[in-house]
């Protein structure tokens, strides 16, 4: 500063002209930001968003870790020791048939989460493509597309998910194919529905004018839009495929044990529930928090991912 | 619109045709009979058994007997419950799923909007944060775990309800609460999720600079336009909830359908099982046709697209 | 506006359908007689019961598929029709036969002509009397190809019985007869010195005539019912409860203690142990309801609870066609790789009895002993971990293989099944470093898959349908049973068997018998047996004479209440 002040005399090479664009000065800016940037940033600042997803990262880990440091296995028995109260040898306490809860606990956790993630994820994928197209076109292709999802619907659950496990050997696959069979169509019924809504708004219909394709229209314009309710129904679908497998524990046709999931586990805990409580308590406090984190994390992506809300 | 409803109900009986033929196809694919028991009877009468039930023709005049029975309103007898009627039983089961099923849906619906609709006035505020997460909570806990602690707690500890049953009007509290907890939270959910989308949208914003008072917005605008994803989520709320809950009528021992399908496939009661599925079809295409009439009345924008294709 | 429309729709629909519900309440209050209301005392919180005539109040986890003698298969069915109807005799609860419509009975010298007396005064419940005549219908109906019963079997021991079955022989040729209104003669294949107890079974049961004859649908609902038991039913609705009164017509209505019975479905054990302790109804146990298995050791403990063995054995078939299993050796390692006592002890709870054969300790020998008691089987064979081990290796070789190859445990889905089965392969694992698969499946496609020998080891039980230790013999380890789904086949065994029938005394029938069971079980390994059945039984203070009979099915309807 002080040399240059001694220097003296201000030169016009130390000036660069102004770009008088009258175009840009009417410009309102912010920072520039790719959508993906912006969910991201009002995703983060989504305290109980947050909260979930932590609350996902840590039940992930133990459910990919904790049966590999733990000293037991999900699978021995140790008979003299049944169904013992938690303490610092078991720190869930032992089953009927003194199996560690803790690791039959996370191994559990590993099943449903896999079994969640892949039915929810395969769900969205055939639920949208399905849902899209049929909600889109209306018409005789939306009555027939609906006819089928209707008839599929209907078929008695039981029947296909029994023959199926006759047909292929009992396993996570068989379990998943089972759920996905019908359990896209709910997805795609919530996305026809958006379809419907939003297919005849002013921007899809510019864009129509504008000789958009339908593809374009529909995987471009509608579904970004529909992201919302499609959103809101994934965390519900993810959290009812782990159900579901519950469901099909409950009726016998889940896992094959010794292999243990959150939902035998609660089918046989609740049987013992007045006397031995841990074995309810453990499984069933730990899928309902990995729904609750399920739920409210997918809360706030829909908060992030809608472009309306933008405050 | 008279036009357009008798022409679904006439693809309602295309789709019924086709769900009958295949869950004829699937239940005899599946392994077992309704005549297979534990002990080992001679071959002689498990001959006069097919014999006496009609399953020693081949299939495809099993299924012509069965469709013209089923034309003349004939659904045949079960061939597990020695001569009962399958059309009485069905008429038996579904007065208790219908009844629980109707008081659990509107107090999911009741309950649901009324959440629903403090969230998003509230939007980002306390009672948004309380609601959803009371909500969520609701979501988060398997039905499996709610009802068997219900009864627990409140019938078998305090002796404040039947334990089973659904002789008085107070033994509905259980079950509903039960039954109901899942879809309040997804219900109120969805109207939060469009409402604060509508709330944003500029019609609203137009009611409001025309000094329109916040509460009739509310109730003119916003909430009949957040109905939408409801009506759409009522469709299935209606067949799943009224053709029973299998977790809940089993804990509480309420002899409802979805008992009796269950029991139906693991007995293979070929009559039986189609019967329920014929019924559960027609329960759940009608409240699907109701679905998209309550579309057309809630959302003017959407025009009937069965009623284009004559065009 | 449209939504207040849908919404006010919506309210109606409400409100009808609580009107429903309340409407249909009354209803059932205003059906049944006003004076001995039993869904009004049933719903009634409050506990007037002292009010309200002596009645018993149970479950059963599943409706009875039917109530027609013909047509019964099951315990549940034959746990309500046991107050309904009167047979010629009635096993007590120790399975001994007494007299019921018969009022005495003789066999002739070469055991194959039997002759009851049947007393004049009993009546069905339309008024007729009960005759011979009853009998012979009801007995020829039930061998009718047209009636299509599935335990039409069970009269199989009738001259002609399978052969009228089979359409070959006329109903005239049937080996029954009423000589005169109430005398009653039957002709046999083979002697059957047990024939006294087998006309307690329900398939031997009479119906009347005038109310079944062209009416099949007779049985499925209370108005049709006619009975000649000691309870009519009331009340049937159907898939919640069975509601059955005194039959004041009974012959014998002074012995009838309760006034009424009140039997409700509910198939979630939790949910019976519920209504139990909240004083909703008398009894569990014995096919009438589970006490839930973690509950068992501290019930007993309080002496709330009581343990009772009963005629039913719990086993695992080998596959003997498949490798490895057709070896005996390596069936002999598997079962004495078992601790059988450590499984009754942590997983099944319910003390039950140690099985190294088939016949179980209740089932009734000769000269008031048992017929375990005359044969024990603890000699059978023994739990031996190093045994095992060296057995193994043995068989192993024996076959010419080099390891053991993938072998599937099969059993039908029940949590106590599973518990069993996870205890049997982790000992397995443990003591002989065997890992086996689980499977199991939902009964309809177990049954297939069983018969259709898909398995390694299969789970099975079999409970008694008469009390004689040849149901526990013939039917599981007989190279032509159609329950010997392990194929178990040994010549010799088929031969002391067959030879049973053509016995001339008891004494020789039995010890035939045992023979057959030593070959089987101690030199073949047939099968593993792993327990004798008890059952767990709770009930209400002031209950007299209701137990678990012999077969381990609840005996109520000659019981008292004080």
């Amino acid at each position: 500063m002080q040399s240059e002040s001694k220097s003296g005399a201000i030169r016009p090479d130390m000036f660069t002209p102004v770009n008088r664009d009258s175009k840009q000065s009417e410009k309102i800016e912010r920072p520039r930001l790719t959508a993906w940037q912006d969910i991201r940033l009002r995703l983060l600042s989504n305290k109980l968003a947050m909260t979930g997803l932590w609350i996902m990262v840590v039940v992930v880990l133990f459910a990919i870790f904790a049966p590999i440091f733990s000293s037991y296995d999900h699978f021995t028995n140790d008979l003299s020791n049944t169904n013992q109260a938690p303490s610092k040898e078991h720190w869930f306490g032992t089953d009927d048939l003194g199996r560690d809860l803790f690791a039959r606990t996370w191994k559990g956790a590993q099943v449903s989460l896999f079994v969640g993630i892949v039915a929810g994820l395969i769900d969205l994928f055939f639920g949208i493509i399905y849902g899209g197209i049929m909600g889109y076109y209306g018409g005789k292709v939306d009555e027939f597309m609906n006819r089928f999802a209707e008839i599929l619907y209907a078929i008695p659950y039981l029947l296909v998910v029994i023959l199926l496990l006759v047909v292929m050997e009992p396993s996570l696959t068989t379990i998943i194919v089972a759920m996905s069979i019908t359990g896209w169509i709910n997805m795609a019924w919530i996305v026809r529905g958006q379809m419907m809504q939003l297919k005849n708004q002013e921007y899809a219909l510019a864009s129509k004018a504008l000789g958009a394709g339908s593809m374009r229209i529909i995987f471009r314009h509608l579904i970004p839009n529909a992201m919302g309710p499609i959103l809101v129904t994934l965390t519900l679908t993810v959290p009812s495929a782990i159900f579901t497998e519950a469901f099909l524990s409950f009726l016998g046709l889940g896992v094959q044990s010794p292999v243990a999931s959150w939902g035998t586990m609660i089918n046989d805990g609740v049987k013992s529930m007045t006397i031995y409580p841990w074995r309810l308590l453990f499984p069933a406090f730990f899928l309902s928090l990995t729904m609750f984190a399920f739920n409210v994390f997918g809360d706030g992506l829909r908060d992030a991912f809608d472009p309306k809300l933008k405050t | 619109m008279i036009r357009y409803v008798l022409k679904k109900f006439m693809f309602m009986l295309m789709s019924l045709f086709f769900l009958i033929t295949a869950t004829f196809v699937l239940m005899n694919a599946v392994p077992g009979s309704p005549l297979q028991s534990e002990k080992a009877t001679s071959e002689q009468i498990q001959k006069n058994l097919e014999a006496y039930y009609g399953l020693d023709k081949p299939l495809i005049v099993q299924y012509g007997v069965y469709l013209k029975n089923l034309v003349q309103g004939d659904l045949g007898i079960s061939m597990k419950k020695k001569f009962q009627a399958v059309d009485k039983i069905i008429g038996d089961s579904f007065k208790y799923s219908l009844k629980l099923g109707l008081v659990s849906i509107v107090t999911s619906v009741v309950v649901g909007c009324i959440l629903g609709i403090i969230s998003a006035m509230y939007h980002r505020k306390f009672l948004d944060n309380f609601s959803m997460i009371l909500a969520v909570i609701g979501l988060s806990i398997p039905s499996l775990v709610i009802a068997p602690v219900l009864q627990y707690l409140l019938a078998v500890k305090i002796e404040a309800f039947e334990v089973a049953g659904l002789n008085r009007p107070m033994d509905y509290v259980l079950p509903t609460i039960a039954l109901s907890a899942a879809s309040i939270a997804f219900i109120a959910r969805l109207i939060r999720s469009t409402m604060i989308e509508v709330l944003n949208s500029d019609f609203i914003k137009t009611a409001k600079s025309k000094g329109l008072a916040g509460h009739l917005i509310v109730w003119r605008h916003a909430l009949r336009n957040s109905m939408l994803p409801v009506v759409t989520f009522l469709g299935f709320l209606m067949a799943n909830v009224i053709t029973g809950s299998v977790v809940i009528e089993k804990i509480f021992a309420i002899p409802g359908l979805g008992k009796f399908f269950v029991e139906s496939v693991s007995n293979r009661d070929y009559p039986l099982i189609m019967g329920i599925t014929i019924f559960y079809a027609v329960i759940l295409m009608i409240s699907r046709l109701l679905a998209d009439i309550a579309y057309v009345l809630v959302d003017p924008r959407i025009r009937i697209s069965g009623g284009k294709a004559g065009k | 506006m449209n939504f207040k429309k849908i919404f006010s729709t919506a309210m109606a629909v409400t409100l009808a359908g609580s009107l429903l519900a309340a409407c249909s309440n009354n209803n059932n209050k205003g059906g049944s007689e006003a004076s001995s209301s039993p869904s009004a005392s049933q719903a009634s919180q409050t506990p007037a019961e002292t009010k309200t005539p002596a009645e018993i109040r149970f479950t059963l986890a599943s409706e009875p598929p039917s109530l027609d003698p013909a047509l019964m298969v099951d315990a549940q069915s034959s746990i309500v029709a046991s107050g309904l109807f009167d047979g010629l005799t009635r096993l007590n609860s120790a399975g001994e036969p007494e007299p019921a419509i018969a009022k005495d009975w003789k066999a002739s010298d070469d055991g194959l002509t039997y002759t009851f007396n049947l007393r004049d005064d009993a009546k069905w419940s339309n008024g007729d009397p009960v005759t011979a005549h009853d009998f012979e219908y009801s007995w020829k109906r039930a061998l009718a190809q047209e009636t299509a019963s599935d335990y039409a079997y069970m009269l199989f021991y009738l001259v002609n019985g399978e052969k009228y079955n089979s359409g070959e022989a006329t109903a005239d040729q049937v080996g029954v007869k009423a000589t005169g209104d109430y005398t009653l003669e039957v002709k046999l294949n083979t002697a059957t010195p047990y024939f006294n107890s087998l006309v307690a079974h329900y398939t031997y049961w009479p119906v009347n005539k005038s109310a079944v004859d062209g009416k099949p649908e007779w049985a499925a609902d209370a108005s049709t019912m006619v009975t000649n038991g000691p309870f009519l039913l009331k009340e049937w609705k159907h898939g919640d409860k069975l509601v059955l009164e005194k039959n004041p017509n009974f012959y014998d209505a002074a012995k009838v203690g309760f006034d009424m019975a009140t039997i409700t479905l509910v198939e979630d054990a939790s949910t019976v142990f519920s209504l139990f302790n909240t004083d909703k109804i008398d009894w569990i146990g014995a096919q009438a309801g589970e006490v839930p298995s973690d509950q068992v050791p501290g019930m007993v403990k309080e002496g709330k609870a009581e343990i009772k063995t009963i005629a039913s054995t719990y086993y695992y078939l080998f596959n003997t066609k498949q490798k490895p299993f057709s070896n005996v050796k390596i069936r002999k390692a598997f079962s004495m790789a078992i601790e059988r006592q450590s499984i009754i002890d942590n997983v099944t709870k319910a003390n039950q009895t140690p099985a190294f054969a088939l016949v179980p300790p209740s089932i009734a020998g000769s000269e008031g002993k048992s017929f375990r008691e005359m044969y024990p089987d603890q000699s059978f064979s023994s739990e031996n971990v190093e045994e095992a081990k060296k057995l193994l290796a043995e068989g192993l070789k024996e076959e010419g293989l080099d390891k053991f190859p993938e072998t599937t445990l099969l059993y039908n889905t029940s949590e106590g099944h599973k518990a069993i089965a996870e205890a049997a392969i982790d000992m397995w694992r443990k003591n002989l470093g065997i890992e086996l698969k689980l499977s199991n499946q939902e009964w309809g496609t177990f049954l297939e898959t069983r018969k259709a020998g898909q398995f390694g080891i299969a789970r099975a039980g079999w409970g008694a349908d008469f009390n004689h230790a040849i149901n526990f013999t013939y039917d599981l380890i007989h190279s032509k049973s159609g329950n010997n789904d392990g194929k178990y086949n040994n010549p010799e065994v088929d031969k002391l068997l067959d030879g049973s029938f053509s016995a001339t005394d008891d004494a020789s029938r039995l010890d035939m018998i045992s023979k057959a069971e030593k070959i089987a079980l101690s030199d073949d390994m047939a099968v593993m047996p792993i327990y004798y059945y008890t059952t767990v039984t709770m009930q209400k203070p002031g209950f007299k004479d209701v137990v678990s009979d012999y077969a381990g099915h609840l005996d109520w309807a000659f019981g008292s209440k004080e």
